[in-house]
């Protein structure tokens, strides 16, 4: 190659420059440096403005990390010298931030009972299973909801039972209903006479025909309207509870989920902030919190759940234990895991033999047109996976998909809908994606095996095989090695392929409550356990699974990187 | 060297004096071309077939399987006119999204790339041994790691929280950041250190030396590189699915995925006219950048 700053080093500028400048990467230039201090200043100012923001939100060891983050990167660009770390900061932040950060809390969540039973502290489970603890009361009254405005502008109920006629308001301060006479005599006389819609100066009413009538406003209280209410607004009214008895937390009280109609309940918790207890009102039981994140029954560990909703806690290894120990989902595990492997292997396989194939077929100087069939042959290369997924999932519909249809002459093999012609599939759809790719390397690792290996076993008496087998083949996997078994790696955790066109189905009926199916591998099984399981979503197995796969998938890849090392250097 | 090159050079001179008989052709390159156009019509008939069928007008079943038997842009059309699944707006976004992390963190792996390549410092073999570790750890296994940092940021930043792009940008970002620096650092080592040396004796800085010298010449990679990611993250469909959520906001993959739920009705023919739409620029971006895409993964494969 070269050189285009030929013509010898200028020797006075060598002069005027110490050799630790020269390390520290010359003279700065002006531009440069302006550039730089204005990076630095944007940088900055929007870190001053994310830590103030923190800092009204009290959160201090963000606060903290913010600053000392901002700081060290000031420091690390301004000083001289240091090169590295210049270049290397920007990477380091997003690193930190968003793989390694990610990786230590799966690792953490590996060990909790992270998810949607387990979702927060215990406070949040306390007021959620308060604000399920709760059952109708038969016989009791219901209401017609109408929002009515305070003078001092806060919305409330207006509430109008229709077969007696009362007319409450609701005091959401201080969670209790207050009656208003004087619309309760409204409406009562309405019910009584059939007359329609009196208003009187105090009370407007409503009618609704056949007798009934609700009242719509009351004396300082004005009519108000659910449109232009927030949704939060709106699920915080949802959520208010008015107490017949308000002395009495546990008695009755009146809610509206749908803000048309409110019914009358009873407390069937008793919550008791003091111990950390539940009491169910019907048969006096009492919950205490467990170790396994649960009110149970005196708190035992096989007491009875007083809820399906718990909290977060740290559970030691049993995620790992249920993974290795539990019964009901060894079978369907141990079939995925061999799926997985005989996958991501007759994937590399298939397409590797393929690619291979074709390489050699093109690899002939007399043959024309090559050009026009590379480009060709890489279009499903080139092709974007997820669309290919879609595609072959039209393409092989039972019933009227193309190959079914068209190549197969009208058959109906069930491609994505039983097990075995399912798993085919996905291999055929997979060797449709991988060819060309393996066809491109194995290509340009053909023509860099040099020419006169070949010559002079030719001229050896060698034939085409066995210069194909004993001197192309070796020479090929030496450089190609590394390729294939990130090949592996990469169908080890091919989620798109398998998810977008079969899900993971068929669906295992027989397999006890996980969510396993017919050509699920690992990973697409794991993202079933955290986000759509039949046990509802368990972030904490799905963790533990994840620090396996990579544990499994990391020591493959380094040992085979190791042996090929190894391979290349014998070579 | 030049014996070798020379004698590959005399054969299809020696080959093309003899007088070529069709038998003579079938067996030395015509049964070549024979079993390669089979290999073509396995590799395109799926993208004649949603090709032929996106032209189809008014979906049938019979229409489905002949290829090209009628053309009409009607399905085009349709797929832009429904309004609650705005293909033009997921369009946008993909590119939108695809662009910003593939330019950015191909950018900032060749900034780590550099000072792995070119500087010596403590904890270097340390740091690309750690780079190789972290990028084996899929982004995919730290979904719910991911997800929960999300609502937590959410709570404070909205801009950066769940069902929004920034965020999802910046965690492909940080995926992506393990890999490409380490593919980059074989890339930069090809480029021979006497360059930049020389450069520095001639006074270069050290920014210099990394946009003059070592970007521009490793300029066919780095492009290949960015479409390498670009195809990547558009196509990337798990964290897209969790983090994205409302309608205006989705990217092509998760979105098209509404079409195809039932297979061969109206929906389906406005699913393969979107994949069209989709597929055009990058396929046509490939088949341009072709040359260097080939040179570009054996480089990568030669250095691990």
């Amino acid at each position: 190659m070269t050189n285009p700053f030929a013509g010898g080093p200028d020797r006075s500028n060598i002069n005027r420059k110490s050799v630790k400048q020269l390390y520290d990467g010359g003279t700065p230039s002006l531009r440069g440096t302006i550039i730089k201090i204005a990076l630095l200043a944007i940088l900055d100012a929007v870190t001053i403005f994310v830590t103030f923001i923190l800092f009204m939100r009290h959160l201090w060891l963000a606060v903290g990390i913010a600053v000392v983050a901002m700081l060290i990167i000031n420091w690390l660009y301004l000083r001289r010298g240091g090169l590295p770390a210049k270049y290397l900061a920007p990477g380091v932040v997003l690193l930190i931030a968003f793989q390694i950060y990610v990786l230590f809390f799966s690792a953490y969540t590996a060990f909790t009972n992270y998810g949607s039973f387990h979702n927060g502290d215990q406070k949040l489970a306390v007021s959620a299973i308060r604000a399920a603890g709760y059952g109708v009361v038969d016989g009791a009254p219901q209401y017609d909801v109408h929002l009515v405005k305070t003078e001092k502008g806060s919305i409330e109920f207006l509430l109008t039972d229709p077969v007696n006629g009362k007319v409450f308001v609701g005091d959401s301060a201080n969670e209790k209903l207050v009656e208003i006479p004087a619309c309760s005599t409204a409406i009562a006389d309405i019910i009584k006479n059939n007359s329609t819609s009196v208003s009187t100066a105090d009370c407007e009413t409503v009618s609704l025909g056949d007798n009934l009538a609700d009242a719509v406003s009351a004396p300082g209280y004005a009519a108000a309207e659910q449109k232009g209410l927030s949704k939060a607004k709106l699920n915080t009214l949802a959520a208010t509870r008015l107490y017949v008895d308000p002395a009495n937390h546990e008695g009755q009280f009146v809610k509206t989920d749908d803000l048309m109609v409110a019914i009358t309940y009873q407390t069937e918790l008793v919550w008791d902030a003091k111990n950390i207890t539940f009491t169910r009102v019907t048969d006096g039981v009492v919950f205490k919190a467990a170790e396994d994140g649960y009110f149970r029954a005196e708190g035992k560990a096989d007491g009875e759940k007083v809820s399906d909703i718990g909290w977060r806690v740290e559970v030691g290894f049993k995620n790992f234990q249920t993974i290795f120990t539990d019964k009901n989902l060894r079978a369907p595990l141990l079939k995925i895991i061999s799926w997985t492997f005989i996958f991501a292997g007759s994937s590399v396989l298939t397409t590797f033999i393929a690619g291979l194939a074709i390489a050699l077929l093109f690899n002939d100087e007399r043959m024309k047109f090559k050009r026009v069939y590379r480009s060709l042959m890489i279009l499903p290369y080139a092709f974007p996976a997820f669309l290919s997924a879609y595609v072959w999932r039209g393409l092989l519909n039972t019933d009227q998909g193309f190959i079914n249809n068209v190549i197969l002459g009208g058959n109906h093999i069930p491609w994505l809908t039983e097990e075995l012609p399912a798993r085919s599939a996905i291999l055929l759809v997979n060797l449709w994606l991988g060819f060309p790719y393996m066809f491109l390397i194995t290509t340009g690792a053909l023509q860099a095996i040099p020419a006169e290996l070949t010559e002079s076993a030719t001229i050896d008496g060698a034939t085409p095989w066995q210069i194909l087998r004993q001197i192309k083949l070796p020479l090929l996997l030496v450089s190609i090695a590394p390729l294939l078994i990130s090949s592996f790696a990469f169908n080890f955790n091919n989620f798109t392929l398998i998810y977008l066109l079969t899900k993971g189905g068929p669906m295992d009926s027989a397999t006890s409550g996980y969510d396993a199916g017919g050509t699920d591998i690992l990973i697409t099984f794991v993202y079933k356990i955290a986000f759509s399981g039949g046990h509802g979503q368990d972030y904490g197995l799905a963790s533990a699974f994840s620090i396996l796969i990579f544990i499994v998938v990391a020591t493959f890849s380094l040992v085979s990187f190791r042996r090929t090392r190894t391979l290349e250097d014998v070579n | 060297m030049t014996t070798a090159t020379k004698i590959v050079k005399e054969k299809p001179l020696k080959v093309a004096k003899r007088r070529q008989t069709p038998l003579r052709w079938f067996f030395s390159t015509g049964w070549r071309h024979i079993v390669g156009i089979g290999i073509v019509l396995y590799a395109i008939f799926p993208i004649l077939y949603i090709v032929s069928t996106s032209l189809y007008p008014n979906n049938s079943i019979e229409g489905n399987n002949t290829l090209f038997a009628a053309i009409s842009f009607e399905n085009y059309v349709s797929l832009f006119k429904d309004t609650a699944r705005p293909f033009a707006t997921w369009y946008f976004n993909t590119v939108y999204i695809g662009l910003v992390t593939s330019i950015g963190s191909v950018f900032i792996s060749a900034l780590a790339a550099y000072a792995f390549s070119r500087l010596r410092f403590r904890g270097r073999r340390g740091g690309l041994l750690s780079l190789i570790l972290i990028q084996m750890f899929p982004s995919l296994l730290g979904l719910v790691a991911i997800y929960g940092m999300l609502i937590e940021i959410g709570k404070i930043f909205p801009a950066f929280g769940l069902d929004s792009q920034l965020g999802l940008i910046m965690i492909y970002m940080g995926g992506s950041l393990g890999g490409g620096t380490y593919l980059m650092y074989g890339f930069f080592n090809t480029v021979p250190k006497e360059l930049d040396e020389a450069a520095k004796l001639d006074g270069a800085t050290h920014t210099q030396i990394f946009y003059g010298i070592i970007l521009r010449l490793v300029a066919p990679v780095l492009a290949v590189q960015m479409l390498l990611s670009y195809i990547g993250i558009t196509s990337d469909y798990v964290l897209a699915s969790v983090v994205l959520s409302k309608p205006e906001s989705l990217t092509l993959a998760v979105g098209l995925q509404q079409f195809i739920s039932d297979p061969f009705s109206r929906d389906w023919s406005m699913f393969t006219a979107g994949a069209v739409l989709s597929a055009i620029p990058v396929v046509a971006l490939f088949m341009y950048l072709q040359r260097y895409i080939v040179s570009g993964l054996l480089g990568g494969a030669v250095k691990g």
